[in-house]
Order: structure tokens, then C-alpha cells, then sequence
């Protein structure tokens, strides 16, 4: 296992120099050139020097890249041109609301999708089956944010149910220690801030999960309907096994690994999901701040975010591969 | 020597079996319920989109300023099918224009997606060796950034407008199709009739050009009806952030919702109708994509 774990481990580093490599090319087509994409477009011609020269940008471009490497891993992505502070703070900042937006999506489509094609598979070719399948079509061809604004239109506007926009009441003062509204409620013991954050998370969430409750449904159903015909299924049935026990024993557990794969994928996705999710909903994380830096040219900040979310994404991949490979030992063995 | 009856019965059925491999498909996509709804749904969207001038009522930029007053945007009524925007625009004039935009850019991203992305996965299927890895590992890296944000950033960097959205969109595709043709080219070069036309003394590039890709272009198809939908999706998703085209006289279907999005309470049918537009056309490339899987794949057929 450990040997996977390592060998997983250096599989991972040329990636990351590959997106080093591309984030870097990147920088250097933006409009205006660098130095003035990272300053914005009102930098005085001190300015553009001063970051001519911080980066180094009339030395030989291997060196550029080196500097630009050492920046990275030294968490300098320099400064917002909007508000100027460190592109860094301002990450730590909103990364807790996008991934605690993302958990939220996550619970809300493995706790429904499991079920249901679980569901699905068990009535095939019945009601049940036709309509999950059905659902899980049209689920993927919704567009995320046009689901927000119909959830909040119905739910927000018309009901008046839940809130429409923000992470918590206007009126709000608890405190956020951790940044993660829902577990800082939890922490300082304080009801109505909790009821306050899971209000907000709802709309959210559902538009942000329904992609994935989609796959994850049709994943599970396929999933099942194939092992449903396994003779060891068979085997254990016909000694005359609970079907409840043949369920969850030997049929729930074995469909489970396409599964898990899917769902780490789709937690990955969801972190830049968020983009139009957040937009819609004015969910301060990093996702509504990628948007901001697109309308304002902020190119410190689309950079960083690109590179950051990437990264994480290659990362919760590894996880996935890793949680794989302990509940099937065929893998760790390729 | 004349045949028995068995014996006549048998070559009978052989020649029945004997159907091309695409006559094949195409019956059986015919009877797949969820193809044909797909194919009629992509029909009126083509037909829309190639009709636009003729079929809309106004112009899409035309405003009726007499009718709308602040925080008024009348809804459905006879005069305007589908209601007006926030600028006294006519909503269904606008959504037929949106889906000329919707169809250019998705074929322009899918030609550009599938062109470089079939060519980079041929030649490393064709060549093999150390071409294969390193061309195949950079396709790897790029699978390893979620789509959405590819195509914000290469939408940032090459500026804005229609092109820059193909390119875009595009360019997520590149990987998905050179994969594909790649893994399938693979596993046609390990078969029998590879074998059998390569010691016949066939030349390698035509057992390529003539066996091993036709054979290999299934799949390709299948993803190139899916990247069609995602294109539709993706590109109504750049235009919602603003990386759409630049030019504001041209209807989107992504940023008719986000121009929307502070008149929500006072017009929800600016908003619903194209975002329906986006979901019915969405829905036709899906359903057609699950169909020709059914029709193409053997696996399909139990």
C-alpha cells in the first residue's frame, strides 16, 4: 500500500511542473504583457518596472520560470489589483466557503444518488427505474446557474423560504473562526448561527450537487445492475442467504468502487463548478472571486485561482486513486 | 453439386447477418426511442439557427422602449411571444438568434477540438514508442485542470469574442478525442484482421487510413455528439461570467441569463426562457450521444 501511495506520489510531480510550465505560458500571453496584465491596466510606468524587474523579466526566460517556480512555492502570488492585499490572504480567506459549499453539494447528491440507483437497479425496467434515468438525463443539461436562479426565484423570491443571496444573514455578528460557517456554529454552540448557515447553504448546494447527483445516480444504477448478475450473488442467494445481507453484503459493497472513483472526479469538478454557483448566489469564496477577477481584468488573482483549484483537484484525484486502491487490492498490484 | 435444403438455409442466414456495419447502426438507432427524440430536438435547433432571420419576429437588438417602464417588463403576451427583456427586447427573437450563436460555437469548438485532438491521438496511435508517451502525458496534464477553468483562462488570455470561445471550448476537447482514438486504435492493432492484412503485405498507412481508423471511429462519434451539448452548456457558461462575445448586439443564450440576473423578481420569463432554450437543445445532443452509444457499441447489444 505505502509503495502505491509513493508511486502515486511521484506520478504527481510531472503534473505539477506540467501546469507550472502552462500557467507560466500563460502569464506571458496575456494582453499587455505580464508585468502589466499582473499590475493592471492604470500602472504607472515605475510600477511596471519595479515588476519588470521583481520578476525578472528581461532575463532569459528558463530563469523567468525558475523565479516564477520559487514565487509559487513560496505562496507569492502577489497582490490583488481590486483590493489590494496579498493574492495568498485572500485565498485562505474564501477557500473555507467554497469547500464547505462543495462538501454541502457532495452530501446532498451521494445522499440521494446512492439511494436511488441503488433503487433504480433494483426496479429495473419499472416506474422508478424509467424515471431515474429521465432525471439523471436532464440533470446534466441543466445549466448550474440557470437551476440557481430557478431555485431562487420559487424558494427565494416567490416563497420567501430560504435567503437569497450571501453565506449569512446580513444582521449576523458570530464569530468565524475557522471560516467554515457551519462548523464555527457548531464550535461556539450558537443555534440560531447555525440554522442562519444551513439556510444559506441550501439553494446553493442543490444547484451545485445536481451534476454530480445526476452521474452519481446513473453510476450506481449501472453499477448494480452489473453485479446484480455476478455469480457469487447468485451463489449466495441460492444457499439461501437474507436478501437484505445479499445486498448490502455482497451486492451495495462490490458496486461501490466505480462509485467512489466518481465521486472523488466530481468533487474535484465541483471546486471550479463553484464559479457560476457562487456567482449566482453571491457565495463570498473563490469561485465569486475568480468571477470578480475576470470583470476586473485581475489577472494576480485568475492566476493563482486557476493554479490553486487545479492543484487541489490533482490532489483530491490522488486521494481518490488511494481510497481505490484500499477497497480493491486488484489495483495496487498494476 | 447441389445444395440440401439445410445447407441453403444456412448460407441464407449468413447473408442475412451480412448487413454493413453502419446500415446496421443506423436501424438500430432508428428504433431507439431516446435517438429519434434526440435527432428531432437537434432538427429544430439546426433548423432555428439556420432560419433565424426568417423565423424571428424583431430584429435582435430592436427595442420596444413604449411598453417596458422601470421595474415593468411585460411577460408572454401577442405582440412579443415570449415577453421582453430589461431593454424592451423581444425574448423569443433573441433566443433564435441565441441558438445561430450556440450552433457556431458548437461546431466551430467541436471541428477545432476534434481536428487537432484526432490528430495528435493518431499520430501517437500510429507511431507508438516515445512520440506516444510524451505526446499522451501532455494530453494527461491537460485533463488534470477542470475543463470550466481551461476555458477561463484561455478565454482570458486570447481576448474576447466568438473565436475566442471556440478556441476555448475547444481546446478541453483536444484530450478527450486524442485519448479516445488513441486507446481505440490501439486495441484494433492487436487484432486478427490487422494481423491478417499486414501479412497479406499491406502498406502500415493504409491498414491505418483504411482498417484500423474506420474501425476505431465509433466511440469518436458517440463523443463528438456529447461535445456538441457540453460545448452548448460551457459556452452559455463563459458568456454568463462575461467572456462571451464582445460584441453586445450578439445573442447569447448565457448572457440573456446573466443580464437577467437583477430583474429576476420583476421578469422571471427573461430568465426561464432561455435558460430552457439552453436545457431542450442540451437534452437533444445528450439523448442522440446515448442513442448512437446503443446503436454503435456491441457491448450495448444483449
Amino acid at each position: 500500500m505505502l509503495k502505491f501511495i509513493v508511486r502515486r506520489l511521484i506520478q504527481l510531480i510531472p503534473i505539477l511542473i506540467g501546469l507550472s510550465i502552462l500557467v507560466f505560458v500563460w502569464i506571458r500571453t496575456l494582453p499587455g504583457g505580464p508585468a502589466e496584465a499582473l499590475l493592471g491596466e492604470r500602472a504607472t510606468p515605475e510600477a511596471i518596472e519595479r515588476v519588470r524587474e521583481l520578476y525578472g523579466l528581461d532575463r532569459p526566460i528558463w530563469q523567468q520560470y525558475l523565479t516564477y517556480v520559487e514565487s509559487v512555492v513560496r505562496l507569492d502570488f502577489g497582490q490583488s489589483v481590486v483590493s489590494r492585499r496579498p493574492v495568498v490572504t485572500e485565498i485562505g480567506e474564501r477557500f473555507p466557503a467554497t469547500i464547505e459549499l462543495t462538501i454541502a453539494a457532495m452530501i446532498f447528491a451521494v445522499g440521494i444518488g446512492i439511494p436511488l440507483g441503488f433503487l433504480a437497479a433494483k426496479r429495473y425496467q419499472r416506474p422508478v427505474d424509467h424515471l431515474s434515468v429521465a432525471g439523471s438525463l436532464l440533470g446534466v443539461a441543466i445549466p448550474v446557474f440557470f437551476l440557481g436562479m430557478v431555485l431562487k426565484y420559487i424558494f427565494s423570491v416567490k416563497l420567501g423560504w430560504l435567503p437569497t443571496t450571501g453565506r449569512a444573514d446580513a444582521t449576523s455578528t458570530a464569530p468565524h473562526p475557522t471560516g467554515f460557517y457551519v462548523l464555527d456554529a457548531l464550535i461556539t454552540n450558537d443555534r440560531v448561527a447555525f440554522m442562519d448557515a444551513v439556510r444559506h447553504l441550501i439553494l446553493p448546494a442543490i444547484a451545485l450537487g445536481t451534476i454530480p447527483l445526476a452521474i452519481i445516480t446513473r453510476i450506481t444504477r449501472a453499477s448494480v445492475l452489473d453485479v446484480v448478475n455476478e455469480d457469487y450473488v447468485r451463489t449466495a442467494q441460492a444457499k439461501g442467504m437474507e436478501p437484505t445481507v445479499v445486498d448490502r453484503r455482497h451486492i451495495f459493497k462490490n458496486a461501490m468502487l466505480p462509485v467512489v472513483t466518481i465521486i472523488g472526479l466530481q468533487t474535484g469538478l465541483l471546486l471550479s463548478g463553484a464559479i457560476l454557483t457562487e456567482t449566482v448566489f453571491a457565495w463570498g469564496g473563490m469561485g465569486q472571486w475568480m468571477y470578480q477577477a475576470i470583470n476586473f481584468r485581475d489577472y494576480a488573482v485568475l492566476q493563482a485561482g486557476i493554479l490553486f483549484l487545479a492543484v487541489v483537484f490533482v490532489l483530491v484525484n490522488l486521494l481518490v486513486d488511494i481510497t481505490y486502491a484500499r477497497l480493491d487490492p486488484r489495483i495496487r498490484v498494476r | 453439386m447441389s445444395l440440401t435444403d439445410a445447407e441453403a438455409q444456412e448460407l441464407q442466414v449468413e447473408r442475412e447477418q451480412v448487413v454493413g456495419r453502419w446500415a446496421d447502426a443506423r436501424q438500430r438507432l432508428l428504433r431507439s426511442p431516446s435517438a429519434v427524440a434526440g435527432l428531432i430536438l437537434i432538427a429544430i435547433f439546426v433548423l432555428v439557427a439556420v432560419f433565424a432571420p426568417l423565423l424571428a419576429p424583431y430584429e435582435p437588438g430592436e427595442q420596444n422602449l413604449s411598453i417596458i417602464r422601470p421595474g415593468v417588463y411585460p411577460g408572454p403576451s401577442a405582440e412579443h411571444l415570449l415577453g421582453v427583456d430589461q431593454l424592451g427586447r423581444d425574448i423569443l427573437s433573441r433566443i433564435i438568434y441565441g441558438a445561430r450563436t450556440s450552433l457556431v460555437i458548437g461546431v466551430g469548438s467541436l471541428l477545432f477540438g476534434a481536428l487537432v485532438g484526432l490528430l495528435i491521438g493518431a499520430t501517437a496511435g500510429a507511431l507508438g514508442g516515445r512520440v506516444d508517451t510524451v505526446l499522451m502525458r501532455f494530453m494527461d496534464m491537460m485533463l488534470a485542470i477542470p475543463s470550466l477553468l481551461l476555458a477561463i483562462g484561455i478565454a482570458a488570455a486570447i481576448g474576447r469574442g466568438l473565436t475566442a470561445v471556440m478556441v476555448a471550448i475547444g481546446v478541453v476537447n483536444v484530450p478527450i478525442f486524442a485519448r479516445l482514438l488513441r486507446s481505440s486504435m490501439l486495441s484494433q492493432r492487436e487484432s486478427d484482421y490487422v494481423l491478417a492484412a499486414h501479412s497479406l503485405g499491406v502498406k502500415r498507412s493504409r491498414i491505418v487510413a483504411g482498417h484500423i481508423i474506420p474501425n476505431s471511429i465509433a466511440p469518436v462519434i458517440v463523443a463528438a455528439t456529447l461535445a456538441l451539448a457540453t460545448a452548448i452548456i460551457e459556452a452559455a457558461g463563459l458568456a454568463f461570467l462575461g467572456l462571451g462575445s464582445a460584441d453586445p448586439g450578439v445573442a447569447e443564450w448565457g448572457r440573456m441569463l446573466a443580464e437577467t440576473q437583477s430583474f429576476l423578481q420583476n421578469a422571471p420569463h427573461a430568465a426561464i426562457f432561455p435558460g430552457l432554450a439552453i436545457v431542450i437543445s442540451c437534452l437533444g445532443f445528450y439523448l442522440l450521444g446515448e442513442g448512437l452509444r446503443e446503436a454503435l457499441d456491441p457491448k450495448f447489444r444483449r
